[in-house]
């Protein structure tokens, strides 16, 4: 049996975030992801953040990866890769199951005094006919594939979407040297920002408001050579007669992300439903504890923000997993988290920004009033 | 045809990975040690991965993190790997698979 006094699922920025502080503080930190490597969705954000210099406004998102990835080695935090959490069990034991898919694998229990859930943000899908069909993806896994292992999942794309990560993802293509048909968005406006749809708006890409994605056209094969689109009415219904086909290799549906909740629901936490934040999201407090005691969430994990909220999201795990450890003084772990809530009011401001803010509280003060003190799980 | 991106105006796309060869359906193909297995399926073209148990429809990259199990073949005689969170080894045998790959 191992024992650590932090076990942290999932490398992404918040994970890593909470490791560099429960680390940083003095605590034994195991941090645990899936993949071939850390940093979870930050190195396949190669463009630059926007903000305030405390949150790395122009720097590339995988420059962030590198830095918090050598914070995190230098606090000496351990990091098993290819690694998945299965279970969780009394004593807080923690199952996890080590190697690749085609090698022996093998199950090792961890007792940890701390866990923290950092498992981040599934891509939503959107149903049409074939869209199981080789050559239709989520944005994120075209991302992806260009960004982290350089390789153009198709040459010729259709994107579904105009969030920001329709709008950036559809930008990255085109840097990846294939070409975007349209952008199909259902929606009478466009829904991210107006500086990245200006940037499609430019390369010449037509931006399809009120249209949607009807069905993909298969090859011989069954893999996607094209996409009938269509006009939709004021319920988003295809209008008869609209119909037409765009010629193309690939179709990427960016249509939003909801927490991925594996975890938090296996560990018991108390849940609530959060539309502004993708979904079902854990009640938590300002200190980042879940209804369960000494269990921990940060990131998209507990609502799809985005990278520099989880980071400081991250932090206030840490530092409470090491403050409820003795590492850290209530007045010492208050401070710092008063300090990091100032600056997530700031990111969570403006037009998109308000609303989370708003919704955040809600969550916060539901925790407040239905649960009040974590318990120990039974 | 090769879908590698060689140049590009903010990564550096050199591989990092020694140039190895693995054997897609009895096809020898080019890949870079530690990338992901569907990687080099994609660069060289190879977009199905498995077909599925009751309808035998063809799956490819979907998720391309490990979670919706679209992309899994048959590594090694090992069947349901996920190949975009499968790095690459030398000489790799790899096959496309149908249903669960009971018959490897």
């Amino acid at each position: 049996m191992l024992y650590r006094d932090v076990c942290i699922v999932g490398a992404g920025p918040a994970g890593l975030a909470a490791a560099i502080e429960a680390g940083k503080a003095g605590a034994s930190v195991l941090l645990v992801d899936l993949n071939m490597r850390p940093g979870g969705q930050l190195f396949k954000q190669i463009h630059k953040f926007f903000g305030s210099s405390a949150h790395h406004s122009g720097t590339r998102g995988c420059t962030i990866g590198r830095q918090l990835l050598k914070e995190a080695l230098d606090s000496g935090v351990e990091i098993w890769l290819q690694s998945t959490v299965i279970g969780f069990f009394p004593g807080n034991k923690i199952g996890i199951e080590r190697g690749a898919d085609h090698t022996e694998k093998q199950i090792v229990t961890v007792t940890a005094k701390k866990v923290i859930i950092a498992t981040g943000a599934t891509e939503n899908a959107i149903r049409f006919e074939g869209w199981t069909a080789p050559g239709v993806m989520g944005a994120g896994a075209a991302q992806t594939m260009i960004n982290v292992n350089h390789v153009r999942p198709g040459n010729k794309v259709v994107m579904l979407g105009s969030g920001n990560v329709g709008l950036i993802v559809s930008y990255q293509l085109m840097q990846a040297g294939c070409e975007v048909a349209a952008l199909v968005e259902a929606a009478p406006k466009i829904g991210g920002y107006a500086v990245h749809a200006a940037k499609i708006r430019r390369a010449g890409v037509p931006i399809l408001l009120r249209h949607t994605i009807v069905a993909a056209v298969k090859d011989p094969d069954g893999c996607v050579c094209g996409c009938n689109i269509a006009a939709v009415d004021d319920h988003f219904r295809p209008v008869p007669g609209t119909e037409e086909t765009i010629d193309c290799d690939t179709i990427t549906i960016a249509a939003g992300l909801k927490p991925t909740m594996d975890l938090v629901k296996l560990a018991g936490c108390a849940l609530t439903f959060n539309p502004a934040f993708g979904g079902y999201v854990p009640l938590h407090s300002r200190r980042m504890e879940t209804s369960r005691a000494g269990f921990f969430v940060a990131g998209d994990t507990t609502g799809v923000e985005e990278a520099n909220t989880a980071l400081e999201e991250g932090r206030i795990a840490g530092i409470s997993a090491a403050e409820d450890l003795g590492l850290l003084s209530s007045r010492e772990a208050g401070l710092m988290r008063g300090e990091i809530w100032t600056r997530l009011d700031s990111l969570r401001f403006g037009p998109f920004g308000l609303r989370r803010k708003t919704e955040k509280e809600r969550i916060l003060q539901a925790f407040e009033s239905e649960i009040g003190t974590p318990q120990a799980l039974s | 045809m090769d879908h590698r991106i060689s140049e590009h105006v903010v990564l550096d796309c050199t591989p990092v990975g020694k140039e190895v060869e693995i054997i897609v359906d009895g096809q020898r193909i080019k890949a870079y040690e530690g990338e992901p297995i569907l990687s080099a399926l994609l660069a060289a073209g190879h977009r199905i991965s498995r077909y599925t148990v009751k309808n035998k429809e063809p799956r490819g990259l979907y998720c391309g993190i490990g979670q919706c199990t679209d992309c899994a073949m048959t590594v090694d005689g090992q069947p349901n790997v996920r190949t975009c969170v499968t790095p690459v080894r030398d000489g790799m045998i790899i096959k496309t698979q149908h249903g669960l790959g009971k018959e490897v």
